[in-house]
């Protein structure tokens, strides 16, 4: 665990370093913090300082300055910035798809590369999604997940947020798979990465003032959300779905006949399954989403 | 007789369909969406967000489709069964206070999106379905909308709504749990309850 966030820190800059020790303190000091025990959040004690602290930065740092850059930009800058990002992450997404065995739109995805980098001036115009060449949403987590690799207990990571633990070890490689992070040149790197988180979060700030109010433990709210949405991306929009009836009215006549028996039976099943587990959605996060 | 015999054939022809026939469920998303963005489009009071003009947009239009005890088991989950039928019908009601309060602001942040209604995928027996939408804005990944609905006597009812893959309705199923775990039923209560008065006092302050 602890490597694996140095390695984090330092993608993230230098600078990080401070901030990396000021994290460590968050999650010692809270270690050993009494929280609700969930059988599907085993890390939940350290997940919840790391959300603490991760909700802190985002507090301090970034979303002033999101709301700096949505102030300053007019909209259509601010959709050439986002397409340009957006545009580095297809050849990655195409690889991907590939691997996934989804051929057709690892090509799809390669043409809509070449069309917006050439046509689409660097990528400022995505032209290739109004020729009809949707962009998708897949990354190297996800081609783990369908190669059978299971989710892992859910983990908070610093900076990059929530996260299963098969995704976590996946976000490195798709990090540095990202066209900007191969960037030579140490300062235009660092610019763009910058300007990236900076844009990213900037999309977030409509649905987060949506969203206020929403929930009675933001930390669950936003756990539950993650992996539902991530749920739903690795099955490509078609997550399997099940409504359950927890309503003893609803089964007709607990009285004996069929229907009775068939309602016992449906519950007894249900019985076997987690609430986690179960559920139109175990599928992904707002910080993900909108690539 | 006669303009008797006609008039019965009339009132048949008139109540008969009407009975047999309820709005299928592609149709009544559609056109309830359509209605309401056409409201929210012209209606200067609801695009500023003001509190009153969106709550009486949403429960004369969007509720009268809306099962909302069947999303509150939903959310609850396995718990449900524990509630007493007076605790479930607070929990229904606390819930749907909270959903409206929280969604409501949705309707206000729409500027210049479209909304696609996608081809329904159901036979004509089915009794649950699923209609997907998907809200289309320039420079940005369509953002899919499901609605899941329910056959019932008095038409089709919506039980869930799935934004980009997560259902606002299950999403509070964990954290129902736990407010349970803490405090039971009547502590799940009491906490929707207090969020919900936190909730109206912002509104009254903005």
């Amino acid at each position: 665990m602890k490597s694996k966030h140095a390695a984090q820190f330092k993608l993230v800059s230098g600078g990080a370093r401070g901030l990396a020790a000021a994290a460590c303190i968050v999650v010692l000091a809270s270690g050993c913090a009494s929280t609700p025990r969930n059988p599907d959040d085993p890390l939940e004690g350290y997940n919840r300082a790391m959300f603490s602290f991760n909700e802190g930065v985002d507090k301090a740092i970034a979303k002033p300055v999101a709301q700096v850059y949505e102030k300053a930009t007019p909209k259509p800058v601010r959709t050439g910035v986002h397409n340009f990002f957006s545009n580095l992450t297809d050849p990655w997404i195409g690889l991907n798809n590939l691997l996934q065995g989804k051929p057709g739109e690892a090509f799809s995805d390669w043409m809509r590369f070449l069309f917006n980098t050439t046509f689409g001036i660097a990528g400022l115009f995505d032209i290739a999604s109004e020729a009809g060449l949707p962009k998708h949403d897949e990354d190297f987590g996800q081609t783990l997940a369908v190669w059978g690799v299971g989710d892992g207990a859910y983990v908070v990571l610093p900076f990059f947020g929530p996260r299963t633990l098969r995704d976590a070890t996946a976000t490195p490689l798709d990090f540095s798979a990202n066209g900007v992070s191969r960037i030579d040149h140490v300062p235009t790197r660092n610019s763009l990465l910058a300007l990236d988180a900076v844009q990213l979060r900037a999309t977030l700030l409509p649905a987060e003032r949506a969203l206020e109010g929403a929930t009675l433990d933001k930390y669950a709210y936003m756990r539950d959300f993650y992996l539902q949405q991530r749920r739903y991306k690795i099955h490509d929009g078609n997550p399997p779905v099940e409504y359950e009836d927890f309503d003893g009215a609803h089964a007709p006549g607990t009285s004996g006949g069929i229907a009775a028996v068939a309602a016992e039976a449906a519950v007894s099943r249900l019985e076997l399954v987690e609430p986690g587990s179960v559920g139109p959605l175990s599928a992904a996060p707002l910080p993900q989403h909108g690539r | 007789m006669r303009a008797f015999v006609f008039g019965i054939c009339m009132f048949l022809a008139g109540v008969l369909p009407a009975q047999a026939s309820i709005t299928p469920p592609d149709e009544l998303v559609r056109s309830v969406t359509n209605e309401v963005l056409e409201i929210v489009r012209q209606d200067r009071g609801v695009r500023s967000g003001d509190p009153d003009k969106v709550m009486a947009l949403v429960h004369d239009k969007v509720l009268p489709h809306f099962n909302f005890r069947r999303m509150t088991m939903l959310a609850v989950g396995r718990d449900w069964r524990e509630a007493s039928p007076e605790q479930q019908q607070r929990l229904v009601d606390a819930f749907l206070t909270l959903l409206v309060r929280t969604y409501s602001n949705a309707l206000t942040q729409y500027r210049d999106q479209t909304v696609a209604f996608l081809p329904l995928r159901a036979a004509s027996g089915d009794t649950n379905v699923q209609v997907r939408t998907e809200v289309r804005q320039s420079g940005a990944q369509p953002i899919p909308i499901d609605y899941m609905l329910e056959r019932t006597d008095a038409g089709w009812k919506v039980f869930d709504v799935v934004v980009a893959g997560v259902s606002l309705v299950t999403n509070y199923r964990s954290t129902f749990a736990q407010e349970v775990r803490a405090g039971g039923i009547d502590g799940l209560i009491r906490s929707l309850e207090n969020r919900n008065r936190e909730l109206e006092q912002g509104a009254a302050r903005t």
